[in-house]
This record gives structure tokens, sequence and C-alpha cells, in this order.
């Protein structure tokens, strides 16, 4: 099924043919795909996992989790390699299968190792995790010898489908594959999905997909799930890109009144979402507002200034703080009692002074050394509303209870359903903040300072002002944060303000995509939103954004939704073809360049 | 009075004394050219003019005011632009956005006015980006149109030479500091950028101080020829009395083996 691209241009030239995919590429990953299996196995997940029902009662989540990470080696092992110019298409076959099924073998055996140095070996002293039900899922019930085996014969067969799916039609793969998450989606987000059709008043909807509410999915659940999202998606045949051109190709004034009608709808749907999840879901949308208010902030210091600030939980900490010792009754010290609305300037005033604080011994310093300075402001701050010596001002361990409701005018907030409203509200604005002032004169003059300090300086930037405004904004940004955060608990500990936070707000713009509004929104749903609904995961949280930030370097440098800009600059190298260069060019191969393709 | 009037600057890093005791001036309206082997110290001349190093030794007058101690920013606000010998562009930033970081010491618009839009914030944001593309345009062709919206690292090399003196010319300086504007071009280019620099003075009425290699552009552009050597200036005059004056071969080429140390 080997396509010939013609050039019109040159329809003479001679296509090379696409290089096989190299067995060796296959072994390495498949022994990659091992240690990533043993590594699932080994840090308990599949025996945690194990009692959840993906699809009740046939599949369990810990194997299925375990042979996705084998499906997922198989496919990326058989993958087709990128046709470049002056090459005809890769030939797509039997031999994308052989290539998956060898990496699922190599996995496979590398479960099978684990299988009997577990059986031989007492491991359990070490890796706790390494339990003896561990032994009885990896084998499937069966003595050791035969449970080796036939661990080896699925994980090949698993891998062989992952090569497979090369082999289908795009149309069918496009289809499928996209199904069948659904599918696993629908089970384990049980809670968003049952929420959301009893707010729909569709009662019936969790009684005929699911085994109960919050459980599983049963057999004929998946299956309406998967025939319903596989005709979805087959009737819309990649459709919807040809909608987002046709948009884009309209003239300006049509296309703006598509994105306003668009930005309408989603406003609408917005103002329903909260009554229709429920407490337990808009809890999490409001922690995720929340952490989304700061990345926006955070990107203006980060992603625009080029500030790398480890520290910037420190505001977090002073709106939370500012905000309490202004409204809350229970304050030790000072205690106006003032209403949110009325603090909020105060707390402005107050994130403002700290970002002068931090700032100010920065001035002077770049890169590695910021960074290691704001890691450190980051913690002393937590220390210091920890300690003794400040308890009579900031409650200390103890820390300010008794926040009052935010309250503006007759409304009154209380519930998670309530605070969705504000929080988006303080979302909005700082998305806008952000997007105003990319094209302004100190966006413009921050970026370049980001890009070059010393040349921004000689370009008349002043560099004082344009640090210490862009950790002000930062600063103040995230104390809005920390005000709705503390009014909503309704109380600020110090260990609430821990370097996890600074951490996990970097990771979210890393992700997302950094300087891109969508792309940090899409970060805090993906970093936030989801470990909290997925509850089976939570405790391995980290541990996937660890893998996570590992894959996205690897693979997506520039985050999940880049700016246009980064995403040029981040691969410039294949504009100019690096890589036809590298496969024939060093080669010492003659460099015919077919005409018209340069 | 001259626009620039340097004297007894000295500079040196640990042992090495780049520049020393340096008197140098430049009249309004001239051009003159530095030249000298490498390592002269032609580049830290231009670090410690434009306040990016700061002097050991002598006194920097600018328009009648001494700029010793001064920060680069409030250098440049005075007007005095330079490019750079490895150019050094924002990458990350567009060919139109570069040039309007350019404008940014001469425009006062803060914060409050980006986020809340106001009417003197619009008219001066439209006025610089009109002002970015009157200097583009100045390049002919070659930085304008889909160019605007190019990232500047996308840029041939040559067309990034243009776009730094752009980007120098969008500060509205009165003395313009060119660092090897024609390293890297071909015959041709080095050519129109040879005219160019003419024009600068002869449309824009800017002072030009510039440091090249290529003789036939120094001989071409240059009222006065300062040559450098170690940190010392060899001699000044007219590219005639410089290029035939034995010290400057001497300098150059080095010294004559039969006629010994």
């Amino acid at each position: 099924m080997a396509r010939v691209v013609e050039t019109p241009t040159a329809p003479e030239v001679e296509l090379r043919p696409t290089p096989p995919i190299e067995m060796r590429r296959a072994v390495r990953l498949g022994l990659s795909g091992g240690a990533a299996a043993v590594l699932v196995a080994a840090t308990g997940m599949v025996a945690t996992f194990q009692p959840r029902m993906v699809i009740d009662p046939i599949v369990p989540l810990g194997v299925l989790f375990l042979y996705l990470v084998v499906f997922g080696f198989g496919w990326m092992a058989a993958q087709p390699p990128a046709t470049l110019e002056g090459f005809a298409a890769p030939v797509i076959g039997l031999r994308n299968v052989v290539v998956g099924a060898l990496t699922g073998l190599l996995s496979g055996l590398g479960l099978g190792l684990l299988l009997v140095l577990m059986t031989v070996f007492d491991l359990r002293g070490v890796f706790i995790e390494l339990s003896p039900e561990l032994v009885e899922i990896l084998g499937f019930g069966y003595p050791v010898g035969a449970a080796v085996v036939l661990t080896a014969v699925v994980a090949a067969a698993v891998g062989a489908l992952g090569g497979a799916v090369h082999l289908l039609p795009v149309r069918l793969r496009h289809s499928l594959m996209p199904a069948l998450i659904w599918v696993i989606f629908f089970s384990l987000l049980t809670d968003l999905f049952g929420q959301l059709f009893t707010g729909l008043s569709l009662d019936f909807m969790v009684d005929l997909l699911y085994t109960s509410r919050g459980g599983a999915l049963t057999i004929v659940g998946a299956v309406i799930v998967f025939v319903v999202f596989f005709v979805v998606y087959w009737f819309l045949g990649g459709r919807e890109k040809g909608l987002r051109e046709t948009v884009q190709s309209m003239p300006k004034d049509q296309r703006m009144r598509w994105q306003v009608g668009l930005a309408a709808v989603v406003l609408v749907v917005l103002y329903f979402i909260p009554q229709l999840m429920g407490p337990f879901v808009s809890q999490i949308l409001v922690t995720a507002g929340i952490y989304l208010l700061m990345a926006l902030g955070l990107n203006i210091v980060v992603g625009y200034a080029g500030l790398l600030d480890l520290g910037y939980v420190a505001f977090f900490a002073v709106g939370a703080y500012a905000g309490a010792i202004l409204t809350s009754p229970q304050s030790p010290a000072l205690s106006p009692e003032l209403a949110l609305v009325a603090a909020l300037p105060f707390v402005m005033i107050a994130a403002a002074f700290a970002g002068i604080v931090v700032a100010t011994p920065v001035i002077r310093m770049r890169g590695d050394y910021l960074a290691i300075v704001t890691l450190g402001f980051g913690e002393i701050a937590r220390i210091l509303l920890n300690s003794e010596w400040l308890a009579p001002y900031f409650g200390g361990a103890q820390g300010i209870t008794n926040i009052p409701d935010l309250q503006i005018g007759p409304f009154s907030f209380s519930t998670p359903q309530d605070y969705f409203y504000p929080v988006f509200l303080f979302v909005l604005l700082a998305a806008y903040i952000t997007l105003a002032v990319q094209k302004s004169r100190w966006g413009r003059a921050w970026m370049a300072m980001r890009e070059d300090e010393s040349v921004a300086e000689a370009m008349g930037v002043n560099i004082v002002t344009a640090k210490l405004s862009a950790f002000v904004v930062g600063a103040i940004l995230a104390s809005f944060g920390g005000a709705l955060f503390g009014s909503q608990i309704g109380s600020v500990f110090p260990h609430s303000f821990d370097i996890v936070v600074s951490i996990t707000i970097l990771v979210i713009i890393i992700v997302g995509g950094m300087g891109s509004v969508p792309g940090v929104t899409l970060g805090a749903l993906v970093l936030i939103v989801l470990p909290n609904l997925l509850r089976e995961f939570s405790e391995y949280q980290f541990l996937f954004y660890g893998v996570l930030l590992i894959a996205m370097m690897l693979k997506r440098p520039e985050g999940f939704i880049p700016s246009k800009r980064r995403a040029q600059e981040l691969h410039s190298e294949e504009l100019a073809q690096d890589a036809w260069l590298e496969i024939y060019g060093e080669k010492g191969q003659p460099e015919t360049v077919p005409e018209g393709a340069a | 009075m001259p626009l620039l009037q340097i004297e007894g600057l000295s500079k040196a890093f640990g042992g090495l004394r780049a520049i020393n005791g340096l008197d140098i001036h430049v009249d309004e309206g001239e051009i003159v050219s530095v030249i000298g082997p490498n390592g002269a110290g032609k580049t830290t001349f231009f670090n410690l003019i434009t306040g990016m190093e700061s002097p050991d030794e002598g006194s920097i007058v600018f328009d009648g005011q001494n700029i010793d101690g001064l920060r680069p920013n409030q250098i440049l606000q005075l007007g005095m632009a330079r490019t750079f010998q490895n150019v050094r562009l924002f990458p990350a930033m567009t060919v139109l956005e570069n040039v309007m970081v350019g404008q940014h010491s001469r425009t006062k618009a803060g914060l409050f006015g980006a986020i809340f839009k106001t009417p003197s914030q619009r008219r001066e944001e439209a006025a610089i980006e009109e002002k970015a593309k009157d200097v583009l345009s100045f390049f002919g062709t070659r930085l304008t149109g889909y160019r605007h919206d190019q990232l500047s690292m996308m840029l041939s090399y040559a067309n990034r030479r243009r776009l730094e003196i752009a980007r120098a010319m969008a500060t509205d300086p009165r003395l313009l500091l060119l660092d090897e504007p024609t390293a890297g071009m071909n015959p041709r280019e080095t050519i129109e950028l040879t005219e160019l620099i003419g024009r600068l003075r002869s449309e824009k009425g800017y002072t030009i101080v510039i440091i090249e290699h290529d003789m036939q552009v120094v001989r071409n552009v240059s009222d006065r020829v300062v040559v450098l050597d170690h940190g010392v200036k060899l001699i000044e005059g007219s590219y005639d009395e410089v290029s035939t004056n034995e010290k400057v071969i001497e300098a150059y080429l080095g010294r004559p083996a039969e006629l010994g140390a």
C-alpha cells in the first residue's frame, strides 16, 4: 500500500525507498518496555489497581494498565518512519506486526524475569510492593514455569496488536482508537459522568452503563460507549479539522462572529457546569481554577520575562495570609474584619510589596542563580509563617481559622459550586491581562529581557523596572489565588504553602505550553483535574507528573498547545530538513538534491 | 565642541590592557572608521562607551554630558545606539517586535495603559508600529511584508545584520555605532551596505562610528580613520594617509624579518 507522491515540478525524479524499521530499535524499545512494565508492577500499581474493574467483570484495571504499557511500546516500535522529501512513503506490512511482537515479547520476558526472581528470592524485604498477590496477578494464577511462558506469549500478542494498528486504514484507526480510549475514560471518570447524567436528569443512563453509581462500566455499557464513539468518529472522519480551516479562511468580520458565538456558547456551558457537576467535581474545578490563576501569573514571570521563579508559592501564601488577617475575626494580632472584596486592594498592595522584596536582591542575577535565590525565598516564607517568633501575628502552625465566606453585595458564596464563579472570573481576568500585556511596550521589554538581558538593556530597556514589574504582576495574580483559596477553605496553615505547589505550577506551564493561555489551561486540567477525578491514580500523582514531564521533554518540549513562536523556535531545525541531511548528507553519498525539492 | 569626546580611556581585563589611554573625538555628522588587527580593543571600545562595561580610567563626554557610570539604557536614551559584531537579536521575537523594542526608551506607556487599553496607549502603540515599519522599509523590500511577522531567528545572516541596524535606528540615535556590519556578507551585499551607510547619514542625519575589516568599505564610507593596536591609538587621519602609513602596515602584516626587533 505504498503511496507514490509525485512532485508536480519534477515528475521524472526517482523517489528513494524509505529504509525499513531497524530491528535494533525494536530490541531497544522492547527492553525499555520490559523495564517500564516491571516498574509499573514493582511500584505496586498493578496490585493496587487490580480490584478496580474497568469493564465489570472481565477487564480489571491492574492488568489492563500493565498491558497498555506493553501495547504502547509495541505501537511505538512499529511506527513507520516519517516520509522525507525525495523518498517514497514507507511500506507498511507484516514487518510492523513482527516488530511490535518482538517488542512485546521482550517486555513480556522482562515481566517473566520479575516473576522468576520473585518466586526464587524473597524480595519483599526491599521491595515491599512485590507481594504474593502480584505473583498471582502477573502469572494469571499459573505455576511459575507456565506463567513465564504465558506472560511472554500474551505480551508478544499485545505488542503485535500494537504494531498491527499501523496496518489499519487511517479512517478505521482514527475511529477505533479514540473509541477505545473513551471506553476507558468512561469507566475511570465514573464520578464525573455519573454526576453529569444525574445533573442532566438522565439517571437511567447511569443504570444502563454502570454497575452502580461510581462503579465500573458493565459489558453492555462498554459496548454502548464504544459503538457510539466509533460511529461518531467514523462519520466525523477528520472533518472537524476542515471546519476549523473554513473558519480560519473566512473574512475577518465573519470569523469574529464565529469566535464570539463560540465564546458565548462556552460561557453558557460554564455557567451551568457547577449545577450539573455537583459539589465534588466543582471542588476539583475550583482547586484547578486557583492553580490555573497562579499558572497564568507565573507564565508572565517565567514565560514572558524569562525569570525562573521557583519560590512562586510565597506570593500565594502572601495573598492567603493577607486575606485571612484582614477578614478573619480569629486573626491573632490585627483583625479589621473587612469583607474580602474590601480587603482585595490591600492584598494586592501586600503582594506587590512581596514582589518587590523578592525582586530587589535578584535584579543583577540571571538564570540559575535567580532560580536558586527564589527557591530560597519560597522556603523562607513558609518557615517564617510557621515560626513561633511570628506566631503572634500569623498564628504559627495553628494558622488562621474562621475566615468568612466571600460576600459580594447580596450574594454570599459558600459552597464549591458558588466559588466556581469568582474563581472563573479571576482566571478570565488573568488570561485577559496575559494577552493584553503580550502586545504592549512592557510585554516586548520582558521578552527582550528573556532573550538577551544585556542587549535589552543596551536597547533602552530599564532592567530594574522590567524585573520588578514582572515580579509584581506575577505576585498580584498569585495573591488573588491565595485570597480565594483561604476564603474558600476557611482557614490557612503554613503547610499549605509547600514547595510542591511551586513545582506543580511550573509543571503546568511547561507541560501545557509556555506563553500560551489555552496551553496553560489544558495543563491545569490535565495535571490537577484528572488526578483528582482518577482517584485510583492519586497515590501515584507525582510519579505520573515525572513520567509526563520526561515524555514531554523528549517528544514535545513546547507543550500540549504551544504558542506559535515557541513551536517555531523549538522545531526550526526540522524545517531545515536536517533529518534528511542526517541520513544521506553525512554518509558521503552524492548530494543529488532533486530539483524543485529545494 | 565634538559630539563624542573621549580622553585617557583605559580598561584592563586581569593583566591584559585592552584599552590604554585612548583619546578619540567624533564630530557631529562625521563617519569615523575604527580599524585594527584582531584583539586591538575595538569592540571593548564600543562596550565602554555604551556602558556595557565600565572603564578603569578616563572620561567619556557625549553631547556635553559626562556619561561615565551611566547604565546602558540611560546612555541609549541620550542618543547613542549600537549593533553587535556577533549579531545579537532577540531570536524568538518577530522582526517587527525586534524593531519595536528599539522604541522602548522613546515611549512612555505603562502596564496600566496596556491592561486598560487607554486611548493614549493605543495611539502610542500604533505610532510605535508605524515607526518600526518605516524603519524596516529603509532596507527596501528585504524586511517588509510577510517578514514582519517572521521570527528573527529565521532570517538569513545578512538580513539579521540589517535588522540589527534597523533596531538601532528605531531608538532615534544621534550617534550610531556599527560593529563590523559587513562581516559574513557576500561582495554584492557589502556594496549595498556601503551605500546604505552613506544614506544613514545623508537621509537620517546620524553621526556614525564603524568598526570594519573590509578596507573597501572603510575607504568608501569614512571621513576619518582611527587605527587601534593593543589598545593604543596608532594613528588617525584620512583613508589615504592611514593606508600608506608604515606603522599601520606593520601592525597588520607584522615587521619585515630583515629589520629585526
